[in-house]
């Protein structure tokens, strides 16, 4: 039975809290990211017990002990890959990783992108805060370029990466939005993130209220969130703003933020987004949108495709190979296998 | 062609057949010692191959060679020199030349010992055997190559695909000399392609016509006549080390109840043990290939969180690459098998060479205080008891187990009687749930089994159990994050005495041959069918001398002091520039006499040397 179809008990927020005093810095954003799981674990009506909250190293990877759920707080970068071997081994566990910016697209890139391409049915929740904030602020892969941090006072010279460029790249099936702040649309995409079939990576832009502060306020901060950001529905118009008068529409091969009833646009020339598109595209555009080209950034679900999962197709493998060949114990094997004789 | 070449020592042979690593070698080789442990002879081989998958043809460095010793008993390595030496090329003469016995007998492809041959193997005369100073051998020269050609005239072949049944036209003179039945022959060829019915059917030709002129031009007639041992009653199959070790994890998997996953990496000497584990879907055996070596340790951890046997198979480069993991199993206490098939080293070092290198590194290869289980496998057929025995330790006992096989037992095979399983002990798990009860109000996380200090294994989607274990330490009870000064010194303690404790669970150290002798001879892992002949040889001579041969490194057994303090002196041989005698001494600061036998080539012991360097030692000399 998928977790997730568990019926026979409805969970409470709390329930899923456990009993360690929560040490993340006053205001910061982390607190939000991980009510909204626990809410988002209450929708969704997953047992505690049969729920795996695996992390790394980081402010975000403290997560795990503030679940009351099974828990393992690793190593640096490593989340995905044990969490890909906690679902491989039990199919049935409800698998969460807790990861960072630094965490999984520097020291653990590696084992973000291949989980992505395996597609294990994992749900990856990047901490974004573009920032180191354990070793108390360094710059982190997603910094843009001149950032000034510790470890690179006179700006730095290269190009940071956009996470969901590396899901994508990595053939994922599944990329969702949030902002901590925006706790709505923050449990929406987590309960989406568990129902997909498949690696799927939330990633939520956080706010270090120490070493980064403000950092996502451009999108975060009510003055301008409505006009600066665009919250996807699959099969709904891609409207944003304040009184939902813009939207996004196609010019030539690139995304254009207009406003109905100037320029001759209308609402018919608005797109609707899909979600489930297998070629991701557009999704991709969507997903790159920035404020500083006139657009909105991205929230929601971005892209959520169907494809087989690994854990799934692995034990496929598995069941049909013990339905053609008859049952042996391991003894029953080496017997019956080639270049076996007798001495008598 | 000579006919009249005398063999004296009939009781056991060591044959080498040796090529361009395109030649099939390893093929021939394979199946030569296969058909004779069907035969019924004992068997121990050694491939040595290099890294290189083709090298240049001809050359110096892309020899590839496959020894095999048979014999009517006592097998117990692949032997020093050669008897027979099967050279494909010139190459593969110069390279094996001073590994040939006196009088040793050297059938080669008089085809490919032409002139622009013998300029590719860096001879400078058009005469390798007195070049080589080889006037002791018996040269057999075979034109090989094209008789092979008009054996399979007709069969449909090109004619590239009609010379590579070269190697089976050598071996099937080599079946011939040693009077080894092609029924048997054929039907390996048949099972190894399947597929492939042309294949079978010019392999069988050529072979069948090796064995035919071989018979025709009455070669050595039946000197070389090895019978068959006289073995215990029972079914056996031959086994290399790999395949063994795979077989030992599926067999503990099995006894336990647990399901096996295994998270690995493809790397030479191991990946053996990852193609075995994925074919064994029929077992639900869980193998992921995956994308570096830490992703599979660390999927591994993650399976065994989950409540799998997990195990993940590598070689000395890899496992420094899962230096950390494996300490992140320390702290959480997770069962977990690591499988470190060690090759020539540092760094990638010689990749298809086998040493006893990464001791050290098993040991004390980690940040922090770290103690863990390290195990060693003595043989071939002994990996799949090693296997076995670490994967009982790991689940018992909640921790990491380093198993350290090496290129020169995982590549090598013999004979292995098919055990019983029920004979084998039962593996029982601390699960949590067995404890308690379902009456979790007593546990807490690190709550310990009072005698092991073992704690218990609560597993993701038992109901009740839930708790959070990670890399930070904690409190020694509740499992919460501390840094508290006196808890951590007592987690350090306790941590290693849960590993010393393991020592009342492991058999007894042995001793064999004089107990009352003045000297020992000590040695750990694949060297011990080396170091047990020198010392059966040296008693054979008269003179008194003990073994002992440690399966069981870190704990060490418990009657170890005792064992090594009663002998006068003790030698302990290792391919390595002495990890274990040095780990021995630092172990027991008492004995003062322990002597160091090294070498670090990437080559197996010679016997012959151990016996001259020991019977040295134990002269004073």
């Amino acid at each position: 039975m998928e977790a997730s179809e568990i019926k026979y008990q409805k969970h409470l927020a709390k329930d899923y809290k456990s009993e360690n005093p929560v040490r993340w810095c006053p205001g910061c954003g982390d607190y939000a990211i991980l009510t909204c799981l626990h809410k988002a674990l209450a929708e969704l009506n997953i047992e505690p017990h049969d729920t795996a909250v695996i992390s790394g190293i980081g402010c975000s990877s403290r997560l795990p002990y503030y679940m009351n759920t099974y828990g393992f707080h690793s190593i640096h970068g490593r989340a995905a890959a044990i969490a890909t071997g906690v679902k491989v081994a039990n199919p049935r566990l409800s698998v969460w990783v807790a990861t960072g910016d630094g965490d999984s697209l520097a020291i653990g890139g590696n084992h973000f992108i291949h989980t992505i391409r395996r597609n294990v049915d994992i749900n990856i929740l990047l901490f974004n805060n573009k920032i180191y904030g354990l070793t108390k602020g360094q710059y982190s892969p997603t910094s843009s370029r001149g950032f000034v941090s510790k470890s690179s006072p006179y700006g730095t010279v290269e190009e940071p990466f956009r996470p969901a460029e590396l899901c994508f790249g990595a053939r994922g099936t599944f990329f969702a939005r949030a902002i901590d702040v925006d706790m709505k649309n923050q449990v929406e995409v987590m309960v989406e993130a568990a129902r997909h079939r498949g690696t799927s990576v939330v990633e939520v832009l956080q706010n270090c209220v120490i070493f980064n502060d403000g950092i996502h306020n451009k999108i975060s901060d009510r003055t301008w969130k409505a006009d600066n950001t665009l919250t996807l529905k699959h099969g709904e118009k891609m409207l944003y703003g304040k009184e939902s008068d813009k939207g996004i529409v196609l010019d030539g091969w690139n995304l254009k933020g207009v406003t109905i009833g100037e320029d001759g646009y209308t609402l018919d020339d608005v797109l609707v987004h899909d979600a489930t598109i297998k070629d991701n595209t557009l999704q991709l555009k969507l997903a790159l949108m920035e404020t500083s080209e006139g657009l909105p950034v991205a929230l929601g679900v971005i892209r959520n495709v169907d494809e087989p999962s690994y854990e799934k197709d692995y034990e496929k493998q598995i069941e049909e190979e013990q339905k053609r060949t008859p049952r042996k114990s391991f003894t029953e094997f080496l017997l019956s296998s080639s270049n076996v004789w007798e001495v008598k | 062609m000579p006919t009249n070449l005398v063999v004296t020592d009939i009781k056991q042979v060591t044959i080498r057949f040796s090529g361009d690593s395109g030649d099939g070698m390893q093929l021939s080789g394979t199946l030569f010692s296969t058909l004779s442990a069907i035969f019924g002879n004992e068997i121990a081989t050694f491939p040595d191959f290099p890294a290189e998958i083709r090298a240049p043809q001809g050359s110096l460095h892309g020899v590839s060679g496959f020894q095999v010793r048979i014999g009517a008993k006592d097998v117990y390595n692949s032997g020093d020199k050669t008897d027979v030496l099967v050279a494909m090329n010139p190459a593969a003469l110069k390279v094996n030349a001073m590994h040939l016995k006196k009088g040793s007998i050297v059938l080669y492809d008089t085809d490919s010992f032409q002139k622009k041959d013998l300029d590719k193997a860096q001879f400078t005369t058009q005469d390798p055997f007195t070049e080589l100073n080889l006037n002791h051998v018996q040269p057999i020269g075979v034109s090989i190559t094209s008789m092979t050609k008009s054996s399979l005239e007709g069969s449909g072949l090109e004619n590239k695909e009609m010379l590579r049944s070269k190697n089976m036209f050598a071996l099937g003179i080599v079946c011939w000399l040693f009077n080894r039945p092609l029924e048997i022959a054929d039907k390996l060829l048949e099972q190894k392609f399947s597929k492939k019915p042309k294949l079978v059917e010019a392999n069988i030709k050529a072979l069948t016509d090796g064995y035919n002129y071989g018979n025709n031009i009455h070669l050595t007639a039946s000197t070389y006549r090895i019978d068959p041992m006289e073995s215990s009653k029972g079914f056996y199959t031959d086994v290399n080390g790999n395949t063994a070790t795979a077989y030992g994890l599926i067999a503990a998997a099995e006894k336990a109840g647990v399901q096996l996953f295994l998270g690995s990496y493809p790397i030479t000497p191991a990946t053996d043990i990852l193609q075995e584990l994925v074919k064994r879907k029929d077992f639900g055996v869980k193998a992921l290939q995956m994308e570096d070596e830490i992703a599979g340790i660390t999927s591994s951890l993650g399976a065994s969180f989950a409540g799998c046997l997990a195990a993940t198979s590598t070689s000395g480069p890899g496992l420094a690459l899962k230096s950390e993991a494996l300490g992140l199993a320390v702290m959480t206490e997770l069962p977990l098998v690591v499988i470190d098939v060690q090759r020539s080293g540092p760094s990638t070092g010689m990749p298809t060479k086998s040493e006893q290198t990464d001791l050290n590194q098993a040991l004390y290869g980690r940040n922090g205080e770290s103690p863990l289980v390290v195990i060693a496998a003595a043989s071939p057929t002994d990996c799949f008891e090693s296997a076995f025995e670490a994967s009982k330790i790991a689940l018992e006992h909640m921790t990491p187990v380093i198993l350290l096989t090496d290129g020169y037992i995982a590549n090598g095979s013999s004979a292995w009687k098919i055990p019983v399983m029920s004979d084998y002990p039962d593996i029982k798990p601390p699960y949590v749930q067995n404890h308690f009860n379902g009456d979790a109000g007593e546990w807490k996380p690190f709550l310990r089994d009072e005698k092991t200090l073992v704690r218990y294994w609560g597993i993701p989607g038992t109901a009740g159990y839930m708790h959070r274990i990670g890399g930070l330490e904690k409190d020694q009870l509740t499992g919460v994050i501390s840094s508290n000064p006196e808890n951590h010194q007592q987690m350090v303690n306790i941590r290693k005495q849960k590993i010393q404790n393991i020592a009342r669970f492991i058999p007894e150290q042995e001793v064999m041959g004089d107990k009352d002798a003045d000297t020992l001879i000590v040695g750990w892992g694949g060297t011990y069918g080396h170091l047990l002949e020198a010392s059966l040889r040296i008693r054979a001579k008269g003179k008194k001398i003990a073994f002992t041969h440690f399966r069981y490194i870190s704990p060490l057994p418990k009657n170890s002091y005792n064992l090594l303090k009663n002998f006068k002196r003790i030698i302990v041989a290792e391919q390595n520039n002495g990890q274990f005698a040095d780990y021995l001494s630092s172990e027991f600061p008492d004995l003062k006499n322990i002597h160091k036998f090294n070498r670090v080539e990437g080559q197996p012991f010679k016997v012959s040397e151990l016996i001259e360097e020991f019977t040295g030692i134990m002269e004073g000399k």
